[in-house]
Formats: structure tokens, sequence, C-alpha cells
């Protein structure tokens, strides 16, 4: 294997390779798949940026938050009522969505600072479930839309890129553009000074402020970024489905996201990318098996779901380490070979 | 004044329930150091099971039996097949998988019983013993069967050998094992146990919010929110959480809209952990590792 | 590590493609020019409640329409092609909706969605619908948002809509309990605002006393119910989907609180509620049919209700129920759901040899259906809308007995005027003519 030539090795650069490497790669895959796998790469695309910030927050920095969704919520909202109301484009309604998101997790980590454990996931749990029932509080349904939800009109893609150009495509484009930004931006984030804060504070806090470290404020740190990633992929899941409604934002999707980064792989940028991945392909390729097998309605309609309870199960029980740490047993002793051999 | 009075009895019967969910989530956690996200999963089959009873022609109390019984078993089965392989680990993979379970509790109910929800009888019968204050037999049967509960389970742990032998297994396995106590058996006991109160849960709320896979969903995230309120490691930490959790929901839903009776319950739930950040009875240290 | 992230992302990048090329040439199935049209098949999908607040009793709809398409099929078919239905599970949550939808038409390439249900549910998707040019026939719900013929050619409604309906239900209120306090519980989305719209043209403003709304959502509907108490309200109008027409019982049966209650057609199936209220209604020893907690609901209908033995339609209903789906019980939602399936039927064949989209709409839009319905259709190609009027019944024993005559008006502040022509016998074979 070669070694990295003198050009790459500063991290800023490599990530920047990284990042433009994706985005080839994704633009060659998005023009290659139909308007339905489009849908689902954008789907996916919007999870990822919600899953890496919450691995950031609990994976790197130790604070299990079962409220990511309550972001999400945040962000779909607020891209909503920007562009309805306001006429903004999407993407300052996609930064004043991360902006807004911030600042719910700000007041969510302040509140928040001395939760540990299941007392944080208690608290984040019922924020995450609470939270999307403000839409349907009688003063504000109005505005919020109540149950009904708020339909975000879609941009149809700009005129230069043709008139036949798919709606799908154009929305994977914008959500996996606005994932490689925001994965950039996180990578960078953890491999700097404030990423080896939130590790310092997650593996011994009282060792952690012996060395000067402020806990809690790196704690309310860890939420607010985690914060502006989920707003960020709620103003994209706003985008993509046309709209934001409480529906979207129920218990299971703050429980899915976990598992999704337990899934990937604690801790880790990448195994963000696999656990959304998993959680927008394993069900939809469920659905496929289960209609083909011409069952009856009721073992078709639930077979999906089963399959993924048992796909969580199995990979906690044979991977404890998820996807990524699979991956690095199984490429690791390899890679690290070839390097011992140079 | 009156509707004061209403809101709270409607809000101390609900509670009761809350606790019981709270309980069973306190006794796995006490015994296992897990958060059982399958409770809700559990009580809704169980729960099911009770129904397919009742629509076979059996009486409520023999549907009870069957909830309970199939309850303790399937607290062991779990424990024994399930969480044995994750207990050591790290915590939150022990969660994913109670998760993985809870979805997979879900689904099987699906196929079996199918997704539309089903009424559930209630012991008595619902209307109120006057016309203003709302407190009806029903509503006396829920509150009387989880105090009975509680006290039954409170005695077993204080009174018994069992119950010493249960609380050594959780809180000091090592030594509990060199004084001969099965510590696996002693933990699949206690799962069994939470299943059973987790089932009665189940059985007392069903007439409200009918069966159905998803239908137990708020049960669960109010049982946890109680169990928190109260403080993890406390049994009576449980009954008085999901007490004062029942009845804020109560209050929310009365004075404020009954929509927004989770946001209550989070407010609820802050207010409480600002003060008193491990819960209400979090009296002593929790176990560090 | 760079090397792995490539190798990752190459190998997924197959597979993705590999799947999703798949899924593009379609396996070779569609040969005609439609989509969701083959030499032997047409596949038509559909969004329905299968789980969730919405499931009591519209869960039945879609396996009824099956069993008749099932029907149709084993006579062979229209134009020698059979009709493949495909309905899926939306739990009644407009996300989902979105999502399932997206996949019929993206990745099932479904020639035409029939009977999306819900109102809160298929707004969210009938822009995509028409956007993307697919047939949206015979919405299972009664919202005045698919008489658009103008923003939605596509979309075309079934039943009587919640205006008409609104109206009809507030004359005969008017006209039976004048003086006497009226309250609304209704759905708070267009469902029920749309109700509410209908009522108010007929209910003077001073007898409405109390107006409370309700999320499917939220199942404690008590505060509304007290709130309807303290008011003293003699009549409770409901536009309410089944489950909160038995929960609104239940509150009142605890408070003690008897008012008259008049239910829109789309939450008073007898069979349904009486599902839903079996447990808590008094067995007493009386010999009285059906469930008496749900006796002398006010209601209307714009077909044969499903307890009328007589009627050729629910004779042949009853029959292809028998052959198909006899596990199902023989209510309102079955005959709906075969009454529609009619409908689309006869537009299918009306759409000739190789339909194509564009064509079965404007055989929708030529009109001149008729079918197991009281009151006529509206459509036309300036009108999208159904069924125009309906028949005020009430709920005796296990099923509906109608009373008057059937009523027809239109959505805005026409008249209601009776409708005389009778309705026609069912085909003896069962499919339609012509």
């Amino acid at each position: 294997m070669i070694s990295l030539p003198r050009v790459l090795r500063p991290t800023l650069v490599r990530h920047m390779a990284l990042a433009v490497l994706a985005a080839v790669a994704l633009y060659v895959l998005t023009n290659a798949v139909g308007p339905y796998r489009d849908l689902q790469l954008a789907q996916a695309a919007y999870f990822a940026c919600a899953a890496a910030g919450l691995t950031v927050l609990t994976g790197l920095s130790g604070q299990i938050s079962l409220g990511q969704g309550a972001f999400m919520a945040i962000g779909a909202y607020t891209t909503a009522l920007l562009i309805n109301g306001r006429h903004w484009p999407l993407a300052l309604a996609l930064l004043a969505s991360a902006v807004v998101a911030a600042a719910a997790g700000l007041f969510v980590g302040i509140a928040a600072a001395r939760l540990r454990g299941p007392y944080l996931a208690g608290a984040t749990l019922a924020l995450a479930v609470g939270l999307p029932e403000l839409a349907s509080y009688g003063p504000l349904t109005d505005s919020l839309g109540a149950q009904n939800g708020l339909s975000v009109s879609p941009s149809p893609p700009p005129l230069a890129l043709g008139e036949a150009f798919p709606l799908e495509r154009w929305q994977a484009w914008i959500a996996c553009a606005a994932a490689v930004v925001t994965m950039f931006l996180l990578a960078n984030l953890t491999r700097s000074r404030f990423g080896r804060t939130f590790r310092a504070v997650r593996d011994d806090e009282i060792a952690a402020s012996l060395a000067g470290i402020r806990v809690a404020r790196t704690q309310v740190l860890a939420f607010v970024v985690a914060a502006a990633c989920g707003g960020i992929g709620g103003g994209l899941l706003a985008f993509v489905s046309t709209l934001a409604a409480p529906g979207a934002f129920t218990i299971a999707l703050s429980l899915q996201l976990v598992s999704a980064i337990i899934l990937g792989g604690l801790g880790s940028l990448a195994g963000a990318v696999w656990g959304s991945l998993i959680l927008v392909l394993v069900p939809s390729w469920a659905s496929d098996l289960a209609q083909s097998a011409h069952l009856s309605h009721n073992v078709e309609s639930n077979l999906p779901l089963a399959i993924y309870g048992l796909v969580l199960v199995a990979v906690m029980l044979a991977f404890p380490a998820g996807v990524q740490g699979g991956l690095r047993s199984l490429f690791g002793p390899i890679l690290a070979h070839a390097r011992r051999t140079e | 004044m009156l509707r004061f009075v209403n809101l709270t009895l409607a809000g101390i019967t609900d509670g009761m329930v809350f606790s019981a969910v709270a309980l069973a989530l306190v006794l796995i956690w006490r015994a296992t150091r897990i958060v059982n996200f399958a409770q809700g999963g559990m009580l809704m089959f169980t729960t099911f099971l009770a129904w397919s009873v009742v629509r076979h022609g059996g009486s409520y109390w023999l549907a009870l039996a069957a909830a309970l019984a199939s309850g303790l078993v399937l607290g062991a089965v779990v424990e024994r097949l399930l969480i044995r392989r994750v207990e050591g680990g790290p915590p939150l993979n022990a969660v994913i998988t109670t998760l993985g379970l809870l979805i997979l509790l879900q689904a099987g109910a699906g196929m079996i019983w199918g997704g539309t929800p089903h009424s559930y009888p209630p012991a008595f019968t619902i209307q109120g013993f006057t016309r203003d204050l709302l407190l009806s037999p029903s509503d006396l049967f829920v509150i009387g069967a989880v105090a009975v509960t509680a006290v039954a389970l409170l005695l077993l742990f204080r009174r018994t050998d069992v119950g010493l032998k249960m609380r050594a297994a959780a809180f000091a396995p090592e030594v509990a094992r060199l004084l001969g106590v099965r510590v696996g058996r002693m933990l699949t006991l206690g799962w069994a146990l939470a299943a059973l109160v987790g089932s009665l849960a189940g059985v007392l709320i069903a007439p409200s919010v009918f069966v159905g896979p998803n239908q137990f969903d708020s049960v669960l995230v109010f049982g946890f929110t109680a169990a928190v309120i109260g403080g993890l490691d406390s049994p009576v930490g449980a009954i008085a959480g999901g007490l004062v959790l029942g009845c804020a929901l109560s209050y929310v839903s009365g004075y404020l809209s009954s929509d927004i009776v989770t946001l209550g319950a989070f407010a609820a739930l802050i207010t409480v952990l600002m003060v008193r950040p491990a819960g209400l009875f979090a009296g002593r240290a929790g176990r560090r590792v | 590590m760079i090397k792995r992230m490539i190798a990752g992302l190459a190998a997924l990048s197959l597979a993705l493609a590999g799947c999703g090329s798949g899924d593009d040439s379609g396996g070779g199935k569609n040969k005609a020019s439609a989509p969701g049209i083959t030499a032997t098949t047409v596949t038509i999908g559909s969004h329905q409640p299968l789980t969730g607040p919405a499931a009591p009793g519209y869960s039945e709809i879609s396996p009824a329409s099956k069993a008749y398409f099932d029907y149709v099929n084993a006579g062979g078919g229209i134009n020698g092609r059979k009709i493949v239905y495909k309905y899926v599970d939306d739990v009644y949550n407009p996300t989902t909706t979105v999502d399932v939808v997206h996949r019929l038409v993206l990745q099932d390439k479904v020639f035409a969605i029939f009977n999306g249900l819900g109102t809160p549910t298929h707004t969210k998707v009938v822009d995509y619908l028409n956007a993307q040019r697919v047939p949206d026939l015979f919405v299972a719900s009664g919202c005045g948002c698919w008489d658009q013929a103008a923003k939605h050619p596509y979309t075309f409604g079934w039943q009587i809509d919640y205006v008409r309906e609104g109206k009809i239900l507030g004359q005969y209120i008017k006209q039976n309990f004048a003086g006497k306090k009226i309250a609304y519980f209704y759905q708070n989305d267009d469902f029920g605002q749309d109700g509410v719209k209908g009522l108010d043209m007929y209910i003077p403003k001073e007898q409405v006393v109390k107006r409370e709304s309700y999320q499917p959502t939220n199942t404690d509907v008590s505060p509304q119910v007290q709130a309807i108490a303290a008011a003293k309200a003699d009549v409770v109008v409901l536009f309410s989907i089944p489950a909160f027409t038995a929960l609104f019982r239940l509150a009142s049966l605890k408070l003690g609180f008897k008012p008259q209650l008049a239910v829109s057609n789309v939450g008073s199936d007898p069979t349904t509620l009486s599902g839903l209220l079996e447990n808590f209604a008094k067995k007493g020893g009386t010999k009285v049919q059906g469930n008496p907690l749900i006796q002398g609901i006010i209601t209307d209908a714009y077909g044969a209700p499903a307890g009328d033995t007589s009627n050729s339609w629910i004779k042949l209903f009853r029959k292809v129920h028998d052959t198909y789906i006899p596990k199902l019980p023989f209510d309102g939602n079955v005959v709906y759901g075969m009454g529609a399936a009619y409908t689309f039927v006869q537009a299918l064949k009306a759409a000739g040899k190789n339909p194509t989209r564009r064509g079965l709409v404007d055989a929708v839009e030529k009109g001149g259906f008729t079918g197991a319905g009281l009151v006529p259709f509206a459509y036309s190609k300036s009108s999208h809308a159904g069924y125009s009027g309906a028949q005020i019944g009430k709920i005796s024993g296990n099923t509906i007995v109608l009373s008057g005559t059937p009523l027809t008006t239109d959505a805005g502040t026409g008249a209601i005027q009776p409708y005389t022509t009778p309705q026609p016998a069912a085909p003896a074979n069962g499919i339609p003519p012509g």
C-alpha cells in the first residue's frame, strides 16, 4: 500500500479530498440509478446528517440522547415556515434551520447538563415525543398546521438543467451535497481540539475537569452541534418529502436514529452513513421481499418491521461494535499487514 | 373545585398504571442495569393474549390470569435467551437489543392478530358512582390492583429469602455467587416478576387505549418518564413518580389542552430533574463501575 | 483509510446501480404504452389505513374492493386484462402516505391511484400525482379539495363531499330540533371543517352552543366531551371517524350524558361501532338487536345500507363477499369498497381497448355512470365531485334504516332538492354493462 503523499497529510486537506471524492461518486451514482433510488439516496442523506450529529453527541461526548427527532422537527418546521411564508431560498432556509435548532440545543443542553445516563435518555425521549405536539396546540395550530402539517411546495430543478430533469435527482443532489458539507465540517471538528475535549469528558469527567476542561460547557457544545446537524437533517426532510408534519417525528424516528448510529458503529461518522443506509434500504428491501413472497396480508405488511427488528438484534449480538467495527476487524488486519510489509 | 378533584382522581388512576410500568422498569434496572425498551412490547403482547381469551368467551379474571402467567414466562424467556448475551457489554448495545425486541414483538403481534385496534372490557363498569364525581368501580380496581401488587413485591423483597437473594444478586453478584446464590436464576426471576407487573399494567390500561400493536407506545414513554422522575433505583420512587406524572398530565390536559400532554410530561420531568438529577428518591449512591 | 472508503463507495454504487437499473427496466413487464398496463394486466395502487386510529372499519374497504376486482377477473377481466390492486398501509399518517405513494408511482409504476383514503393523508399527495399525471380516481374522502378540475385535472372524488353532507344533515336537524341546543364535535382538518361549513349554512348560529374538535392522534377526548356536557347540548353532530365516534360515546357514557347524536356517514357504520363498543354495552336481558349504545343515531347514506337484504346491489355484493372475503363482517365498509370498485371498472371499460392515463380521466369526465348509488354522480368536465347527495337514516338494530327521499344539492349555497329517479338495479352478472 502506498503511504499518503506529503500534500495530503494535513487533516483539512485530507478531508477536503475525501469530500470531493464523495461528491463525485454521489454525482455518478445519482445519475446512474432511477428516480426511486434517487429518492432513497436523498432520504439516507438527511438521516445521515442527523445521525452524524447524534453520533458525535452520544459516541464522542458520551451523552445518550433519544431526542434527535425533536431537533429534526425544529429544523423541518423552520424550513417549511421560511420557504412557504417568506420565500427564502433553500440554502438560506437550511442555514436558518441549523441556527434555530442549535439554539434549542443550547437550551436543552443547559437544562440537561446535570443529567447522566438513563436520566438524560428519559428526558430527551420525553422531549422527542412531546415537542412535535406543539404543532397541535390550540393557539399555534393556525401557523403550524396541527396534525395536517405544513406542505412545502417542491422547488423545481432550475431550468438550466433541462425541462425533463427528474425532481428526485435534483432532491438527491441537494440532500447529498448538504450531507457531504456537514460530514466535512464534523470530521474537522472531531479531529480538532474540540473533538479531543469531547472524548476526554466522555472517558473521565473528573480527570478532564482536573485537567482544566470546562465539563458542562463542553457537554452543552456537543448538544449544540448535534442539534444543528439535526436541524439540517430536518430541513432536508421537509424539502424532500414536501411536508413537515408531526407524524414524521414519532418516537420511532428518534429510536431509529439511535439504533442507526449503533448499528453503524458508535462514534464514527462513516458509521452514521452505514446506519442511515441500513435505515432506508433494509425496510425497502424487506418490503420487496415480502411482496414477492405472496404471503397473507398481515404477515406481508409486518415482515419488513420484523426483519428490521431481527437485524437490530442480530447485529448487536454478532458485531457489538457495529458495521464500522466489523469492517475494521475484517479489513484492519489486511491493511496493517500491508503497512508492515512496506 | 370539583373539576380539580375530578382531574386529580383521573390523574391518580392513570398514574397507577404508569407506576406499574415504572415499577417493572425499575426492577429490571436494579437487577441488570438495563433500560428495557421492550417492556411496552412485552405488555402489549400479553394483553393481546388476554384479549384472545376474552374473545373466545373467557371471563375477565381468566384473561387477567392468562396475561400475568404469560408475562412471567415471557420475561423469563427474554432474559434467558436474549439479555444474558448482552448483559456484560456496552450499555447502549443492550438498549438497542431491547429496541430490536420491541420491534419484533410489535411486528409479531401485527402478524398474528392484525393491526386494527380492538376494544377490551374493563373489570367493572366505567360509569362513575355519582354524576359529578368522576370515580368509577373500574378506576378503584385499577388503583387497588397496582397497590396490592406493589405491596406484595415490597414484602417479597424485604421479608423473604428469595427477595434477599435477588437483591444480593443485583448489587453484589460476585459476592452472592460465593455465598451460593444462583445469580443467573435470580436475574431471570427478576425479569419474570417485572414482566408480570408490566402485564398487569397492560390489562388495566387496555380499555382506554384499545388493544393494538402500537396502542401501548404512550404507556412506555410515560412509564419510563415516571421511572426517571422517581429515580430508577427506587421502587417507591416508581410509585411516586407514576402518581406525580399522572396528576401532572391530567392537569395539563384539563386546564391547558389534551394535545400537549407529552410536552407536559417533559416539563414535569425536567422540573424534577433540575432539582434532583437522579430522580425524587435517589437516596443511595449509584453503582459506579 | 482512503482506499477503504473508495472501495466501499464503489461497491455501494455498483450495488445500488444494479438494484436501480433492475427496477428501471421493469423486468420487461411494461410492454404497452401506459405505465401499469400490460397485455394481460392493469395495475392500480392505493394508500389505506390498515392499521392505526382509522383502521377500525376502514381497513375492510380495500380487501372488499379487491374482492370485487377478483370477481371481475374471474369472469375474464376487462378487455382481456385482469386488475391487479396493490393497496399499502399508511397508518393514516400523512408522512407515510407521501412515502407510500412515491413508491407506488416510482417503483411499482401503477397505472392509476384508486380510492386513496383520508383527507389529511391524501391532500399531501394530490399535487404530486397531478404533476406526475397519474390518474387519482375516486378518493376515499369527502373533502371538497378533490373537486378542482382546473388545478387537479387527474383527481376525482367519489363519495358525497362533506359540505353537501353537512347541508343535508343541517337541514334535517333544523327541521326536527328547532329551538334545541346543538353542539359540534369534529376532526380538526378539512374533513371536519368542511362538514361544519355545511352545517352552518342551515343550523342557526344561536342554536350552536359548543364547537369542539379533536386530533386523530389523541385518543383522550374527555375534555371536549365534558365541555359539551357542561353546555347541556341536546343534539351533538359528529364529523368523526368510527374510532372517535366510539370514543365520544364512551366518554359521554362515563359522564352519564345522553344527547341525541347525528354522525357523518363516514363514522356511523353500525357494525364497526358495535365492534368498538361491544365490551362497554350493558348486557341487559333485552331482546333488542344491536348495540344499545348506538341505537337511534341519525346519519345519512348515498347507497343502500348493508342490512337492506332485499336490494339487488346488496345481494350482488353479499355474493362477492361470501365467495372471496367470508371472514370479514358484511357491513357498510364492504359495500363502500365494492361500490367504488364497480365505478372504477366502469371507467376502465369506458377507457377503451388500450387505455391511456389521459383516456381514463376523459372517460370519467364524460360522466353518465350509474351504480349502487341512490343519487347521481356529478362528474363532468368542470366538476370532479362524486355523489351529489344522500338520504337521511337512523341506526336501528344492526343496520341503518333510511327515511324520507334522497336529496341532492351542490357544494355552495344552492338549495337542497329531492331526487326522485329510483336506484337502477344491479346488472345480472355483476359486471357493468356496455
